[in-house]
Parts: C-alpha cells; structure tokens; sequence
C-alpha cells in the first residue's frame, strides 16, 4: 500500500527546519491555481536568485502531466498547494485530489523527478489533506485543456448543506454540454468512469459518447 | 447469526479452499517466520483505547466494504456497473488507509496501515456486521447474494458513512477532520448513485420489485447495529472526537425513508436483533474474508510488490 519510493511525508513532519534561506509560494484555497497565486514571501540572504529558482520550480511544475488526464498539467489540476524552495533543497505540497486515487504515488514521483532533473533536488514531496481538494482549484487554463481533450470540464460544486436540514438524496443527474457540439442534450451512462474523477456521458444530438469531469 | 444468503451448503468447496489458504499461512507463520521477518508475520494486537476503537469501527468498515464490492470486479450486471462498484471500492479502500494509519498513530504502538489491515486476528477487527455479508454475483461454484442486495446495502452505507464525515469535519482531532473532509465529497456520490439504482430496481419490474423487497427484508436487521451506542460512543462524543452513532439515526431514517418510498418499497418494520461486528463479534462470514485478505502477508511476511 505504501509508496514503494517512500518519503511521501504528511504534513507536520518537518524537512526544512535546517534551511537559512527560503522563497515560499503558496496558494489560498479559496482561490484557483495560476498566476493569481500570492506573491512570493522571502526569508534570508540571496533572495534575488530564490526568487528566480521558486518561479522556475512552478515552471516545471506546468511541464508534470497528470498521470491519469496526461491533457492536464499538476499545476492545472491545483494539486500543487505550495513550493518552498531553499539553497540546498525544495519541498512541495500537494493535495490529494481522491482518497484512493492511484496516482497520487505516481504524481509525487513524478513531481520529485521532474524538479530534481531541473536541479532542484534533493525534493521533498509533502501530502496536505485540508482543505480537501475540489474541482473548482482547477485553472481557466486547465478547464480549456480539458475541454479541447474531449472532457467535459467540471460545473459548480454543490453548496454544503447546512446540518440541520436533510437534503433530500439526489436521483435525477446533472445536465452537462457535450465537449464536441457544445449540445447540451445529453444523457448520463453511468456516474462512474474510466477514472474515480469522470463520469461517463453520451450525447444526443452528436451521439458521441464522452466523459465527465465530476464537481466535487 | 442469520445467514443473509440462505443455504450456505453449496459454499463448501469455496469455504475449504478459504480454510486451506488460512492454514498454510498459520503452518508458515510458525514454522518459518524467523527467519523472514517475524516481526511482519505475527498477529498484532491494537490497543482498546476507545479513540482508536472508535476509528477503528470506521476503518474497518470501510475496508470490508471495499473488499466486498471489490468481488463484483468483473461480475457486474452490466460494465458500467462494474466500474462503478470497483470505483466505489477504491474510494472506500482510500478512506480505509487513511484511518488505519491514524488508528495506529492514536494507538502508539508503530503499526502501520498495511499491518493493520492484514494481521490483526478476526475479533480484533470492528466493522459492522453488515458489510462482511456475502452479496457477490452467484455462480454455479459461488453462491453468493443478489445485485439488489449490493445496491441497497450501498445506500445504507453509503448514507450513513456520509453523515460520519459531515460530523468528523467537526472533530477536534485535525487529522481525522481532515480525512472526512475529503470522505464526504465522495461520499456524496456514492449515496446518489445507489439512491438511482435502489429507485431505479424497486420502482421497476415485477421481477425487481420482488428482488429489492426481499434484499430489504434481508438487510434491514443488520441496519440497528449501525445505531446502537456504547462507551465508545460515549467517549468519542464526551471527547469531541465524532458522533455517538444513536444521533445520526433520525436524519439517516428520514434520508432513507425518501429513496425507500419513490423505489416503492417503504421503511420496513423494526427487528430486535442487533449485529456485534463492531465490538469484535462476526458472523460466519468474516474468517473467509480474512483467510482472502491476509494471504498473502501471513504466507510472504512482509512481502511488498
């Protein structure tokens, strides 16, 4: 079950704590990913270059597909909450987006990878489970992508019930427009599809079967 | 205890295979485990604590769930379904990880997910009874249960799960807030799509109706266990650790009541038995599951892939 590379730390352990100088980058989780992310924070000498190697580090991070929507980069999927990166090391936190989504191992290999052959190792890869990754942390560009791949792109996620009502148990799907007509005369097949993140759809007026990103 | 799927004399050739399988890995675990990783090997025992009980009861629940709905891969009814149970099975498995890791952080004594789901000995697991009832496909060498079983076995749970996590998001312990923040998002999912099956099968043909009504009548007993509190409940409540499990019957009967009435098929009337797969005591069923799941660690101690 665990990862077979190991290291893949939850939050709390602390890798850094040696570092004298850091540029940190991180993400509000209120907010999607992409270039509205906060500005930079830097700690410590030499802080032109940091600077320079933090916004490098989010540069590779666009070129890490997801392993499963290889159409997506990480940084599109907002899966990547916050690089730190240091004179000696980097560390990044991502955020898984299913409790048992196979790739979560695979992406965090990948990500130590691809920063390392960048020159940015050693990488530490840390997992932060809140808040809980959603649907709308997916970038405009991400959304884009999705919808030139051939997936539906995610809609609105549905606002919290409140707790002291019982929201009654929803029976009849969503209506979603087809990525290749743009019909919104579709029909779902099943709520669960290739991946734990798509539904499976079909539509009407092009009858092409396509597959549903699922708000969540 | 009731045996859900009726006769259990055409299980034997499966049951002696699953008992086969158990003791070659007892005759391993004794005979040679020195000298391949004893530690790994030997049954280990969680502490009775009851804030790991109490994640345990999850943990495990959520891990003979996925099991069991793992067993439809490649024998649903229809492909779709296939996929969705096995997705459903991944969620439920992804959740399981989660709490057995926080489980053995609570408890203390270094064990790890992996640990705990494959070597605790049978009355050390704490899930409900209900979901360790066979209700896979049947075949001519598996008798098993009925797709109608499986789907509004999903409901219940999948309901009940999903108020767990809307009330752990409240939990003062940060990481099992964290755990269910995620959990009910897909929680979610899995009460609507069982919700359109239980309506879609009870509110269909003759033949459905008949099929879902009997599920019901089969199921329905196991659902008190899912209500009935204890001093665990007690603590995880006095502690602000999560729900005790009585509070969340009233929204849970009236959330299933709704899909039960639109599928035609109304609550059931009430039954005084009450299951005790939670406190340690299973039915009949779960020492097959166990032989299934342990294999392989208790045969290869420590054997990773």
């Amino acid at each position: 079950m665990s990862s077979p590379r190991g290291a893949l730390a939850l939050e709390g352990d602390d890798g850094l704590g040696c570092m004298t100088a850091l540029a940190r980058q991180g993400l509000p989780a209120a907010e999607p990913s992409g270039p509205t992310a906060a500005a930079p924070e830097l700690q410590g000498a030499g802080l032109e270059g940091l600077a320079g190697r933090l916004a490098a580090a989010w540069a590779v991070l666009d070129g890490v597909p997801d392993p499963e929507v290889p159409a997506l980069s990480v940084r599109d999927l907002g899966i990547v909450r916050e690089v730190v990166v240091g004179e000696a090391r980097t560390e990044v936190v991502l955020t898984p987006t299913y409790s048992g989504c196979p790739a979560t191992e695979v992406i965090a290999d990948s990500v130590r990878d691809a920063l390392a052959q960048a020159g940015f190792g050693p990488v530490q890869v840390t997992l932060r489970r809140a808040p809980a990754w959603t649907t709308e942390w997916i970038s405009a560009e991400g959304r884009r992508k999705l919808h030139a791949y051939g997936i539906a792109p995610p809609g609105p996620v549905a606002p919290e019930a409140d707790g002291a009502t019982v929201a009654p148990i929803r029976i009849r799907p969503r209506g979603v427009e087809c990525p290749r007509c743009d019909s919104p005369q579709t029909e779902r097949l099943s709520a669960f599809g290739s991946t734990a993140c798509k539904a499976l759809y079909r539509c009407l007026a092009c009858r092409e079967p396509f597959e549903y990103f699922k708000p969540i | 205890m009731t045996n859900l799927t009726g006769s259990t004399s055409g299980a034997v050739p499966e049951a002696a295979a699953a008992r086969a399988a158990w003791n070659a890995g007892s005759a391993r675990d004794a005979g040679g485990a020195a000298d391949r990783g004893a530690d790994r090997a030997v049954s280990i025992t969680p502490g009775r604590a009851p804030s790991v009980r109490y994640v345990l009861r999850l943990a495990d629940t959520c891990l003979i769930h996925a099991q069991r709905l793992g067993e439809w891969c490649g024998h649903g009814p229809i492909l779709e379904e296939d996929i969705a149970f096995t997705n459903l099975s991944l969620d439920l498995l992804g959740q399981a990880r989660a709490l057995l890791t926080h489980a053995g952080q609570l408890d203390g004594q270094g064990h790890d997910e992996d640990q705990l789901a494959f070597l605790r000995e049978e009355r050390d697991y704490l899930n409900l009874t209900l979901v360790e009832q066979p209700m896979r496909r049947s075949s001519a060498h598996a008798p098993g249960g009925d797709f109608a079983d499986a789907v509004l076995r999903n409901l219940l749970l999948a309901k009940w799960l999903e108020q767990h996590w809307q009330a752990l998001g409240r939990s003062c312990d940060a990481e099992l807030a964290a755990i269910a923040g995620k959990a009910l998002k897909e929680a979610r999912y899995h009460v609507e799509h069982a919700a359109q099956w239980v309506v879609r099968l009870g509110d269909g043909t003759a033949e459905s109706a008949a099929r879902m009504r009997a599920a019901l009548a089969r199921i329905w007993p196991y659902t008190n266990e899912m209500f009935i509190d204890d001093e665990v409940d007690a603590h995880a409540e006095a502690d602000s650790l999560g729900p005790r499990r009585s509070s969340l019957r009233p929204a849970w009967r009236a959330a299933i009541g709704a899909v039960l009435d639109e599928a035609t098929l109304g609550l059931p009337p009430d039954s005084a038995f009450v299951s005790t797969g939670s406190r340690g005591v299973h039915s009949e069923h779960m020492g097959f599951i166990l032989a299934e799941m342990q294999h392989l660690q208790r045969a290869y101690p420590g054997g990773t892939w």
